[in-house]
């Protein structure tokens, strides 16, 4: 029954969201919040080649998820780091002539690095004047709650 | 536990195994301290005071701890004097005075600024506050304090009154209460209560915490007193109200445990009435000079001298 209830999920899903020859899909995003990765992934009203997106869609493991879609697109590390602070469960599919030719999971790393900014305008990492980046400890992953490496200060559930 | 070449920049670096140490060593300087008023520990080692805002009490106490030391210092204790204002980047600033010197101690308005700094420098950087965040050294001075009057922290119950939403001293000082199993009682008006957040760690790791607005101190081991800052309030009319509820005068010490301590960060303005500084009670003068003998054991300690 389970495995054919999968199926009848691709399948609605496919029909949800056309499938594409090459480039990036990231798929269980955090429902709500794929926008947010279109942002990351610089893809605005510029962006000529096809961009396909699903929110709120039905997962079994999430209740709900958001999917993103970009042909011709190649995805880099520091963008899957940046995807992973908002999105910690979502899964990168490189796709090649149709073809999943690597699927990895996000990673969120001990130490945040030059991604998200410190919201205490006294903090150090934000003086332009000081060559340095923001930079945050992973206090507890879930709900994510991540430390100011320099001021200290916490931040919840970005 | 390694100690040479380590920086010394917020008290949630340290576990109760480091903390103790530190007391343990900074007791063992005071013994030493008795015997010889100075030492030649850390002759020819240079300090670099980089003080970029006023600093009495820290800037004053390093000072002579590395004098006591046999060492020198260099410096400034105002950013006005400093290359600052001609745009120089504190880490620049560092850089330089890592060159000159074997050991810093920082004081910078912006928060985190001790912590960039260590990242910049060849030599041990000791943070002597920086903004709103942490000051290190204050809190292991609260608590060799502490533990010299009381011999252990555990079991005592520790009363802390005054500014508890802005107080750097009382955060830093919470956060390494939290490695021990003291009762803490949290006094303050309404308007500057302790963040929910540092509440809840404190209960989450099983630590006894009262909260209340009144002014009592009945049953407590150590009175910990701050200031509470008039630019806190936006009602002016506000701050005459409450401030007088927190001053700590003959009469608030009813009933006032016999062994009981008084203990202030200096400096104070209104809230310990100078009648309590003839009593007994009062630790206030004595905590600033123990001061000396925690900064003289983190500074040998720093710079891998053996005591």
């Amino acid at each position: 029954m389970d495995a054919e209830k999968n199926e009848e999920e691709k399948n609605d899903e496919k029909m949800k969201i056309k499938l594409i020859k090459n480039g990036v899909v990231i798929d269980h995003i955090a429902s709500g919040r794929a926008l947010e990765v279109l942002h990351i992934l610089g893809i605005g009203e510029d962006y000529e080649d096809e961009v396909s997106l699903a929110m709120n869609i039905y997962s079994k493991s999430m209740g709900k998820k958001d999917i993103v879609k970009v042909e011709n697109r190649e995805i880099k590390t520091y963008e899957i780091n940046k995807i992973a602070v908002i999105a910690p469960k979502a899964t990168i599919n490189r796709i090649r002539d149709c073809r999943v030719v690597k699927k990895e999971k996000v990673v969120l790393p001990n130490e945040i690095i030059g991604i998200v900014k410190c919201s205490n305008p006294q903090c150090v990492s934000n003086k332009c004047r000081e060559p340095v980046k923001s930079s945050f400890i992973v206090v507890q992953r879930e709900p994510l709650i991540i430390s100011c490496k320099y001021c200290e200060r916490e931040a919840k559930g970005l | 536990m390694k100690w040479e070449k380590r920086h010394i920049i917020s008290i949630k670096d340290f576990s109760r195994e480091e903390i103790d140490y530190v007391l343990k060593k900074s007791a063992e300087m005071e013994e030493r301290l008795n015997h010889e008023k100075t030492s030649s520990l850390m002759k020819n080692k240079i300090l670099a005071n980089l003080f970029f805002e006023p600093s009495t009490r820290t800037r004053m106490s390093f000072e002579a701890s590395m004098k006591k030391l046999g060492g020198v210092t260099i410096g400034f204790d105002s950013g006005e004097v400093s290359s600052e204002v001609k745009g120089e980047t504190i880490v620049d600033t560092v850089k330089i005075a890592s060159g000159y010197s074997d050991v810093i101690v920082i004081r910078h308005p912006v928060e985190g600024s001790a912590r960039l700094a260590s990242e910049h420098s060849d030599v041990p950087v000791i943070n002597g506050g920086d903004g709103a965040n942490q000051h290190p050294t204050q809190t292991l001075l609260d608590l060799y304090t502490i533990k010299k009057e009381f011999k252990k922290i555990d079991g005592l119950s520790i009363c802390v009154v005054g500014d508890l939403k802005y107080g750097r001293t009382v955060h830093s000082l919470t956060n390494a209460l939290e490695n021990y199993e003291a009762d803490l009682c949290f006094i303050s008006p309404q308007e500057l209560k302790m963040p929910r957040t540092i509440v809840k760690d404190l209960e989450a790791k099983g630590i006894n915490v009262k909260e209340s607005s009144k002014l009592n101190v009945k049953d407590c081991d150590v009175v910990y007193v701050t200031r509470i800052q008039k630019e806190r309030f936006p009602d002016p009319q506000e701050y005459e109200r409450v401030k007088d509820a927190f001053v700590l005068d003959i009469q608030a010490l009813e009933g006032i445990k016999e062994d009981a301590i008084i203990m202030h960060p200096l400096p104070r303005v209104s809230e310990i009435h100078p009648e309590i500084d003839d009593t007994q009670y009062a630790r206030y003068f004595q905590q600033a000079k123990n001061g000396i003998p925690v900064r003289m054991a983190l500074l040998a300690l720093v710079s891998d001298v053996d005591f």
